[in-house]
């Protein structure tokens, strides 16, 4: 039942992110990068780690695609033109992919020796998240909230356009 | 004592689909009671020729949405077309999976005849053993993020609006898509920040340990309820933040018919309109269960009669609040005007978030002290 499960998301994860880049119309892409995010947190679930399930999906799924669709429904970007791809992609990507892909697999294989854990047995409850992050974690966890907060201030200071120069833009 | 696997899987159905049939029924007669209701308050009689009273009325309604053509205009993106009032639908639903209607069912524990003709292995002894006593809570699924989880599903709701509105490919169904999907979004914030409260006092995402975390009274008579300990405020800026989710009056603008024809769902026709209809009455409920759960005491309430009566009472009290809800929305509906967009966003943006992060900051204080 659980490996039945977890072929099943891991299917609709990679066939996801398949799509993504098959796909030529950006809405669709956008959608399929959803459904990416949904089965990793049907993933999350089966691990055990329900908080992050539900994280996954509130901020992922329900917030970030959501801007990502309001976008490109506000640009009304229709159809990407079909390119045959860079040369660099070729060269670089195709190599670094299998070297990165190889890496893994070592690691994987390297490590396999370990002991499978009974769900439950590791942290995922709200509980022990708010132990690391608020007590045992918690300079690096307020640092990297004041670095949201610069960007934010970034976004709002590239987003307002001064008087004096609104006119020179274009 | 645990349920054996299968079983708990046939309880499991059986429970989805008295749940599905429950709500699908409720959402009809929400829809009969609203237009009764309004009409009243109009000085009409409302739907009142089929049925006594126009009780009959939604299936009537229901069997016209099953026969009438099923137009797809030829200038929209099919696929996403079909899906989108599906998306609606699905995602109202699913939120209703994690909500508790009232405490558990105990049964058992029972001794089985040795005749049964089970020949399998059991996962437990049948045949002049004793099993149980089992005890089925009143609630399709008992998980311990139960209000992250609606949270979750909600948020994804805003898709079904969003895409019909791209996909029907119109400038008033896109105009009403984008609004809804900005107004979702934005209220979004406040209405998570306002339950963040009730967390903080009850110290649990467990539905069910939030509702029993208000049982008892204060001084005898005022029950411990979320809205009585505190949390009033941040029932209203639930209140309001959820009436901008579910896209009703005052904060309908993607559906404004004086301007946008029929918003998002203007090219929708037959079933594929029913879906988004039922869709907006099934969120409707759904916010009435979880402001009951969090701030109205879920299934608290008086108990007497015989256990029977005893065992059926809090599911009652839980239904008879939400009825509240939906008569509150529809009493709205029938008194406030429309918003102006960029009031809505204003009052949003700059009213209601500093109000629920006051609140949040207020309860935590409280709380810590």
């Amino acid at each position: 039942m659980h490996l039945f499960l977890f072929l099943m998301f891991g299917a609709v994860c990679v066939g996801g992110a398949i799509n993504l880049l098959a796909q030529r119309h950006p809405i669709t892409s956008a959608l399929s990068l959803i459904a990416v995010m949904a089965a990793l947190a049907g993933e999350y679930l089966l691990l055990g780690a329900e908080f992050v399930a539900a994280v996954q999906v509130i901020v992922y799924a329900g917030a970030i695609m959501v801007l990502f669709v309001f976008v490109i429904m506000l640009l009304n970007a229709g159809e990407e033109e079909q390119t045959k791809g860079s040369r660099v992609a070729i060269l670089l990507g195709v190599p670094g992919m299998l070297t990165g892909g190889l890496l893994i697999g070592w690691v994987v294989l390297r490590h396999s020796g370990t002991e499978s854990v009974p769900i439950g047995a590791l942290p995922g409850h709200p509980t022990d998240i708010a132990q690391l992050l608020f007590h045992d974690f918690l300079l690096p966890f307020e640092v990297t909230s004041v670095l949201i907060l610069i960007a934010i201030m970034g976004a709002v200071v590239l987003a307002s356009k001064p008087e004096a120069s609104a006119g020179k833009v274009g | 004592m645990p349920l054996p696997l299968s079983i708990f899987i046939l309880v499991s159905v059986i429970k989805s689909a008295i749940v599905l049939g429950v709500l699908l029924t409720a959402v009809a007669y929400t829809v009969w009671l609203e237009r009764k209701v309004v009409g009243h308050m109009q000085n009409r009689w409302g739907p009142t020729r089929v049925g006594p009273f126009g009780l009959l009325q939604p299936a009537a309604d229901g069997i016209k949405f099953l026969f009438k053509e099923d137009l797809t205009p030829p200038h929209v993106y099919k696929p996403l077309f079909i899906a989108a009032p599906m998306m609606a639908l699905i995602f109202a639903l699913t939120s209703i999976s994690v909500i508790p209607f009232g405490n558990s069912f105990t049964f058992g524990p029972f001794s089985v005849p040795q005749f049964l003709p089970f020949h399998y292995e059991m996962p437990f002894h049948w045949g002049g053993a004793v099993i149980g006593p089992y005890s089925i809570p009143f609630q399709i699924t008992d998980v311990n993020i139960g209000l992250l989880m609606i949270l979750g599903v909600t948020s994804m709701g805003v898709y079904g609006v969003a895409l019909a509105g791209w996909s029907s490919n119109n400038k008033y169904s896109l105009l009403g898509g984008l609004r809804a999907s900005a107004q979702m979004v934005s209220y979004e914030i406040a209405l998570g920040l306002s339950l963040v409260g009730v967390l903080i006092q009850s110290g649990s995402f467990s539905l069910r340990a939030i509702v029993d975390a208000q049982g008892g009274h204060f001084w005898g008579f005022i029950p411990r309820w979320n809205i009585f300990h505190w949390q009033f405020i941040g029932f209203f800026i639930y209140l309001m933040a959820a009436y901008a989710e579910t896209n009703r009056i005052p904060f309908d603008l993607p559906e404004a018919e004086t301007e946008l024809v029929a918003g998002y769902h203007t090219e929708y026709s037959a079933m594929k309109f029913a879906m988004f209809f039922m869709a907006e009455y099934t969120n409707m409920i759904t916010v009435g269960c979880v402001a009951t759960l969090l701030f109205f005491g879920g299934w608290h309430g008086p108990l007497f009669g015989p256990p029977l009566v005893q065992a059926l009472l809090p599911v009652f009290w839980f239904a008879a609040k939400i009825f509240c809800f939906l008569f509150l929305y529809i009493w709205v509906r029938g008194t406030l005007p429309r918003f102006r967009y960029d009031q809505l966003m204003s009052f949003g943006w700059k009213f209601l978030l500093p109000l629920a992060i006051a609140n949040l900051v207020a309860t935590a204080i409280f709380v810590a002290w």
